[in-house]
């Protein structure tokens, strides 16, 4: 099933490519399955990334290589050291810029012969539609629940496809939405997880690789989708293990209920997906628990003078291998079944990484009778902050 | 009839960090039973505290969705394959509280803390 996406909307596309287009493009045009008509497909397709991380580097990267006349990049966050392991737009000198910007400025080099617009912003139902409406296609390379559903919507909304993609450590999914006869996200997964079941940053993680080849994918679909050729992967579940090097498929069917492209659809206009998702962007966190706290340099005074505190560590075990105040180690997710190994008569320092979930620890241990027990505030992070440069942050 | 259900990686953590296991079943519901009752900690990832499969966890036979055949009756032959497919974002989201006080009765029966107060044990029931 091949589907052309027409392009909507903007001025007279394009009817020729300049000598140096053609030069650039060579290995496009003896293709006969792009040849000069799809080379000008390309040329004449505008198409939105929402994220420009891991996903967004090679989707960027080969879009605009490959000559897509229009590139839109969304994204509101900042190149950090951590993202440098798998977002290969970006070099080191790019920390500190915004990920639409430095993004922006490595294609623009990469291709000088396209438009690229990036937006400094972060997505919301507030301008999802007036940022979808100019381009063709849709692209979700984004990393968190609200942003997915409130992609989907949208795309339904305007009527237009959306090449997803998702990684989980090892684990890749790649599809593509929003077409007229093929299922939606809501299709598939008609509710998120509550945020309790998914797995914690602790348990996260992503090698490095696989969103280049999740995002590769998404490029592959969106240029398959421009040219009209080949088979998509409407209907279709792509599923990637990168550990057991396997692809499978699973068939993905429109569901005649589904409040969003269903026969009798019940979400008709966009709505709060945080609230939906029960959860709160990385902009608003939720509140955190409150529980007596212990900062970074209060407890070294207090080790120095060698007070008897048991320090207990909340991480994971990979965890403690890259830095650790040798504390007694004990998993937050190990907590209820080892409790015993605690004795509630010493004074107890839990920690963490940032903090986040030593405070959890303690709210547990409180409720569970212990009286003694601080959580280090800002945890290991604050610690080489305020007391030891030379413990690493990650 | 054996099958074999494949356990998706954000699972794995509770399922003895195995990728799959193979079952003795004539239904997904019977595969599905077997599994979280050798991994009882996934049965609050799979199953509401009614028994009834979660709206966000995908089951397929092969490669098609348990949804559009007969749910958790669905029949099984033998070499099928089983697939539980959870929603993944990217992303990380915290883990909620909640998870923590799981399985916490059971402990406090096994190893009760000294001085477990009264008013603990009222904090426990919130």
């Amino acid at each position: 099933m091949a589907t052309t996406v027409q392009p909507q909307t903007g001025a007279k596309p394009a009817a020729s490519l300049s000598n140096e287009e053609i030069l650039r493009y060579s290995r496009h045009l003896i293709m006969p399955e792009v040849g000069m008509e799809g080379q000008l497909k390309l040329k004449n397709a505008k198409v939105l990334l929402i994220g420009t991380g891991g996903l967004g580097a090679p989707l960027g990267l080969y879009l605009a290589a490959a000559g897509v006349g229009k590139l839109g990049l969304v994204d509101f966050d900042v190149v950090d050291f951590t993202n440098l392991q798998r977002q290969v737009a970006f070099g080191t000198s790019d920390v500190g810029k915004p990920k639409s910007e430095a993004t922006r400025a490595r294609l623009a080099n990469l291709n000088p012969d396209i438009q690229i617009e990036s937006f400094e912003t972060q997505l919301t139902s507030a301008n999802a539609l007036e940022l979808f409406k100019d381009f063709d296609i849709i692209v979700d390379g984004t990393d968190n629940f609200p942003t997915r559903y409130l992609v989907n919507d949208a795309c339904i909304v305007l009527g237009k496809p959306n090449v997803y993609g998702s990684i989980f450590r090892f684990e890749g999914q790649v599809t593509v939405f929003g077409m007229p006869d093929g299922p939606c996200y809501r299709c598939l997964y008609p509710e998120p997880p509550p945020p309790g079941l998914v797995p914690s940053c602790a348990e996260g993680g992503v090698l490095g690789v696989l969103p280049g080849i999740v995002g590769s994918i998404q490029a592959m679909e969106t240029i398959k989708m421009i040219l009209g050729r080949g088979d998509n992967l409407v209907g279709r579940l792509l599923l990637f293990d990168a550990l057991g090097m396997k692809f499978r498929e699973l068939k993905l069917r429109k569901n005649p209920n589904c409040p969003m492209c269903g026969t009798h659809p019940t979400i008709t206009k966009l709505i709060d997906y945080y609230e939906f998702c029960g959860v709160r962007g990385e902009e608003a966190p939720g509140p955190t628990v409150q529980v007596p706290e212990i900062t970074a340099r209060e407890l070294k005074a207090r080790l120095d003078r060698g007070d008897d505190l048991f320090i207990l560590d909340v991480r994971e075990p990979h965890e403690y291998q890259i830095c650790n105040l040798k504390g007694h180690l004990l998993p937050l997710g190990e907590l209820t079944r080892r409790v015993h190994e605690l004795d509630s008569s010493r004074e107890i320092v839990a920690h963490c990484r940032s903090g986040k979930r030593s405070a959890e620890a303690v709210d547990f241990l409180r409720k569970a009778g212990f009286r003694k027990i601080l959580s280090l505030k800002g945890g290991i992070l604050a610690w080489s902050d305020e007391v030891d440069p030379s413990v690493p942050k990650y | 009839m054996t099958v074999k259900v494949m356990i998706p990686s954000p699972l794995r953590p509770y399922a003895g960090k195995r990728d799959s296991a193979e079952f003795s079943a004539r239904t997904v519901g019977e595969a599905l039973g077997h599994l979280t009752t050798e991994f009882a900690e996934l049965r609050k990832h799979l199953f509401t505290e009614e028994g009834k499969l979660r709206s966000f966890v995908n089951v397929y036979v092969n490669d098609e969705d348990i949804r559009y055949l007969a749910k958790e009756n669905t029949p099984t032959k033998d070499g099928d394959t089983i697939s539980i497919i959870p929603s993944i974002a990217g992303g990380c989201i915290q883990r909620r509280r909640l998870e923590l006080w799981q399985g916490w009765d059971k402990v406090r029966e096994e190893s009760p803390i000294a001085n477990l107060s009264s008013e603990s044990n009222q904090n426990l029931k919130e």
